[in-house]
C-alpha cells in the first residue's frame, strides 16, 4: 500500500474525523445511538450508501455537467438511500423500525454529500471508494462510541444484553436517564472532542 | 469543461430512467418479503399479548401461521357490536379510516383529548383466540404518549372480566422511560386486573408510580415516565369505554351468561 | 386550537434541533455570530413553510397507496409508489429551494442580499427533509403540514440564534484549549437542549 493510500484510509478514522473534525453528519450520529444495535445498522447502511456513490459519483465526474451537478448526486445518493432502506425492511425488519427517517436522512446526512462533492468530483473511482469506506468507518467509530455510552449508562445493556441489572428489572444500576436523552448525546460528543484535541494539540482551535 | 444544453438535458433524463428503473424493479421484487414481514409482525404481535408465544421466541412464519389457524378475526360495527364485512382484514386499519368522513366520527370521550385522538373509528376490528386453555379477545388499541403514538394490543378474557396481558409494538418513547411500556415486567403488572366495575365502566387505571392502593384494578406507573404511564392508563380506558370496544364487549359479555 | 398546539409542539416541545437533532450541520457551522444565524434561520423557516406542504401534496396525490385514482381511475387502486418517497421529497426541495433563489432575486434583491448565500446550504439541510418525512410518518394533512412546517422553522430559527448569541459570548471566557470551538459548542447545545426539556408533554 502506498503512502497515499494509506493517508486516505486512515485520515478519516482519526485526524479527519467527518463528526469530529469536519462536524459532518451529526444528525443521524445522535439520533439513532440510543442502542448499539441502531448505531451498527445505520453505520452499514451509511458505508453502503457512501462507497456505492462516491464509486458511481467519481466514474461519472467528467460526464456530469456543472449545472446540474449538486441534483445528480442528489438523485444518485437518495436512489441509493431508498435501495439501502428496501433491503433493510425487507431483511431487517425490527431494526428499520427503530430507525424509522433516519435511514431516510441519510440522503442529506453531509459527510455523504461532502465527498462527493470534495474527493469523488476530483478522483478516479477506485480511490474514491476507499475514501468512502475510510470516511464511514470513521463516521462508524464516533456512532458506536457514543452508542456505547449511552447504551451501557442509560439501559445498563450493550446490543441488549444487560451487563448491569437495572432497578426497573429488580437490579443494582439505576439508569442514567440523562443518556437516553438529547443532552447526553451532546455531551457525550463534546466529551470526545475534548479529549481527542487535548490527546493531538494540532487539532484545537484558536478561538471559541 | 463546457457541456451543450441538449447534452444536460438527455444526462439528466437519463439519469432520472437509471434511477427510477433500478429503484422500482428492486422495490417489486422486495414487496412481498416486505408484506409478509409486516404480517408476521402484527400477528406475533397478537400471539404474543395473548401468550401463545414465549416473550423472546424469533418469529417462525409457518409456526405463526399454524397458531392462526385457531384465531378468528372479528370486524364489526363500533356502535352496535354487529359483525361487518371487509375485504381484506389484513390491511384494515381502524386508525386511518377514522380520519375518514364515512369511516369515523368526532371523538366525544374527554379520555380521547388526554390522548390527542381526534376521532374514533365506525368499524373495529377484534382477534379471537380459540386455542385450548387460552381463549381470550385481542383488541388492537392505539392513542398519543408523550412522544408519539402508541400502538399496541389488549388481551381480555372472553368474558370480558380480567386483563389477560397489554403489548405495545409501536412507539417512540423515550428508550429507559417511557420506552419502558415494553418492559416484561411492567406488562406483567396487568394480567388479572379487572377491566370493567360493576356497571360496567372502565375500571382498570394506571396510577402514579408507587401509588397503587386497589390491586385489583390499579396498575402501578413507571417511574420517570409519568406522561406515557397516564397516556396508557387512558388509552385503555378509552378503547374499553363506550365510544371504543364497549358494546360490542356487553354484547360478548352477554353470551357468555 | 387544534393547529396552536401543533405549532407550539414543533417549536418547544419537539424542536427539531434540540429534540430530533435534525439540521445539526449548519446549526453548529453557522452559529457563530447572531447575524448571520438570524439569515439562516429566516431562510430555513421560509423554505420549511413551502417545501413541508408541497411534498404533503406530493405524497397524497402521487406517491400514496391509490392516490394516483384521480388520475388514472379504480385501475391505480392498489398502486404504492411510497418507496419513491425519498427521492420525490429531495427532487421537490432541491428544485424548490433554486426556485425560490431565481425568485427573490428577481423580485427582492434586500431579500436576497440576506438570504442568498444559504439558500443553496438548506437543500441538504436534515431538517428540511425531515420535517417533510415526520409530516408523512405523522400523517398530517395539508393545513397541519403548513403549520408544522413553519413552527419546525422558527424552532430552528430560535435555536440557532441563542446558540449564536451564546457563542458570541463565549468568546470572552476562558474555555479549556482541547474544548475550544467546536467542542464547547456541542456542550452547549447540550444544556440548551436540557432547558428545552421543561417543555416536554405540555398540551393546550
Amino acid at each position: 500500500m502506498n503512502k497515499e493510500t494509506k493517508a486516505i484510509l486512515v485520515d478519516p478514522l482519526h485526524l479527519k474525523n467527518p463528526i469530529t473534525l469536519h462536524v459532518l453528519g451529526i444528525c443521524s450520529a445522535l439520533a439513532v445511538t440510543t442502542k448499539m444495535e441502531t448505531a451498527v445498522v445505520m453505520s452499514l447502511a451509511l458505508t453502503f450508501v457512501l462507497v456505492l456513490s462516491n464509486i458511481s459519483i467519481s466514474l461519472l465526474r467528467n460526464k456530469i455537467p456543472g449545472s446540474i451537478r449538486i441534483i445528480t448526486q442528489l438523485a444518485i445518493i437518495a436512489s441509493l438511500v431508498i435501495v439501502a432502506d428496501q433491503v433493510m425492511k425487507a431483511y431487517l425488519f425490527d431494526v428499520s423500525k427503530q430507525l424509522s427517517v433516519f435511514v431516510g436522512l441519510i440522503i442529506t446526512n453531509c459527510i455523504v454529500m461532502g465527498r462527493a462533492e470534495a474527493f469523488a468530483m476530483a478522483n478516479p473511482p477506485l480511490k474514491s471508494a476507499i475514501d468512502g469506506f475510510a470516511n464511514s468507518m470513521g463516521y462508524a467509530i464516533v456512532l458506536l462510541l457514543v452508542g456505547f455510552f449511552r447504551e451501557l449508562l442509560g439501559s445498563g445493556t450493550i446490543f441488549g444484553i444487560t451487563i448491569m441489572e437495572s432497578v426497573n428489572n429488580g437490579g443494582w444500576y439505576f439508569p442514567n436517564g440523562l443518556m437516553v436523552l438529547a443532552p447526553g448525546a451532546f455531551f457525550l460528543i463534546g466529551l470526545m472532542i475534548w479529549l481527542q484535541r487535548t490527546l493531538t494539540p494540532e487539532m484545537q482551535e484558536e478561538e471559541n | 469543461m463546457e457541456f451543450s444544453n441538449k447534452y444536460i438535458v438527455c444526462f439528466a433524463l437519463a439519469l432520472c430512467l437509471i434511477c427510477s428503473a433500478t429503484v422500482s424493479s428492486l422495490a417489486v421484487v422486495l414487496k412481498d418479503k416486505q408484506e409478509a414481514n409486516k404480517l408476521l409482525y402484527k400477528q406475533m404481535n397478537v400471539l404474543r399479548v395473548a401468550q401463545l408465544i414465549e416473550t423472546g421466541e424469533e418469529p417462525n412464519p409457518e409456526k405463526v401461521a399454524r397458531i392462526f389457524e385457531d384465531i378468528e378475526v372479528l370486524t364489526f360495527d363500533q356502535a352496535t357490536g354487529n359483525p361487518v364485512e371487509i375485504r381484506n382484514v389484513w390491511k384494515f386499519n381502524p386508525l386511518k379510516i377514522s380520519k375518514t368522513d364515512e369511516g369515523g366520527v368526532d371523538a366525544s370521550d374527554p379520555r380521547a383529548k388526554r390522548v390527542a385522538i381526534k376521532r374514533m373509528p365506525k368499524t373495529l376490528l377484534a382477534y379471537r383466540v380459540k386455542t385450548a386453555g387460552k381463549e381470550c379477545l385481542v383488541l388492537p388499541i392505539y392513542g398519543n404518549g408523550l412522544w408519539s403514538l402508541l400502538l399496541g394490543f389488549l388481551a381480555i378474557e372472553p368474558d370480558t372480566s380480567k386483563v389477560v396481558g397489554i403489548t405495545f409494538y409501536e412507539h417512540l418513547e423515550t428508550p429507559g422511560l417511557g420506552g419502558e411500556i415494553e418492559n416484561p415486567n411492567w406488562k406483567a403488572l396487568w394480567p388479572g386486573k379487572l377491566c370493567f366495575d360493576e356497571d360496567g365502566n372502565p375500571a382498570v387505571e394506571v396510577v402514579k408510580y408507587g401509588a397503587v392502593k386497589n390491586l385489583a384494578t390499579q396498575v402501578d406507573g413507571i417511574s420517570g415516565a409519568t406522561i406515557t404511564s397516564k397516556a396508557v392508563g387512558n388509552l385503555v380506558q378509552l378503547w374499553l369505554g363506550d365510544t371504543g370496544y364497549g358494546p360490542f364487549l356487553r354484547q360478548q359479555r352477554e353470551a357468555q351468561r | 386550537m387544534e393547529l396552536i398546539n401543533l405549532a407550539l409542539k414543533a417549536i418547544f416541545v419537539e424542536n427539531i434541533v434540540l429534540a430530533f437533532f435534525l439540521g445539526m450541520c449548519s446549526f453548529l457551522a453557522v452559529s457563530k455570530k447572531v447575524d448571520t444565524a438570524m439569515g439562516l434561520g429566516l431562510a430555513v423557516t421560509f423554505v420549511l413553510a413551502i417545501t413541508t406542504p408541497l411534498n404533503n401534496l406530493v405524497f397524497h396525490y402521487l406517491l400514496k397507496e391509490g392516490a394516483l385514482t384521480w388520475m388514472l381511475g379504480d385501475t391505480a387502486q392498489d398502486m404504492d409508489l411510497s418507496f419513491l418517497g425519498f427521492i420525490a421529497y429531495i427532487a421537490t426541495i432541491a428544485a424548490m429551494v433554486q426556485i425560490v433563489e431565481m425568485v427573490v432575486e428577481k423580485f427582492s434583491p434586500a431579500l436576497y442580499a440576506a438570504l442568498g448565500v444559504f439558500l443553496p446550504l438548506i437543500a441538504v439541510n436534515c431538517a428540511i427533509l425531515g420535517s417533510s418525512l415526520f409530516m408523512v410518518q405523522r400523517e398530517y394533512d395539508l393545513v397541519e403540514s403548513t403549520v408544522y412546517g413553519i413552527g419546525s422553522g422558527i424552532g430552528f430559527w430560535m435555536a440557532i440564534v441563542a446558540l449564536a448569541a451564546i457563542r458570541e459570548k463565549l468568546k470572552y471566557s476562558n474555555v479549556p484549549p482541547g474544548l475550544r470551538g467546536l467542542g464547547i459548542t456541542f456542550i452547549t447545545t447540550g444544556l440548551m437542549a436540557m432547558g428545552f426539556m421543561i417543555f416536554a408533554g405540555i398540551q393546550l
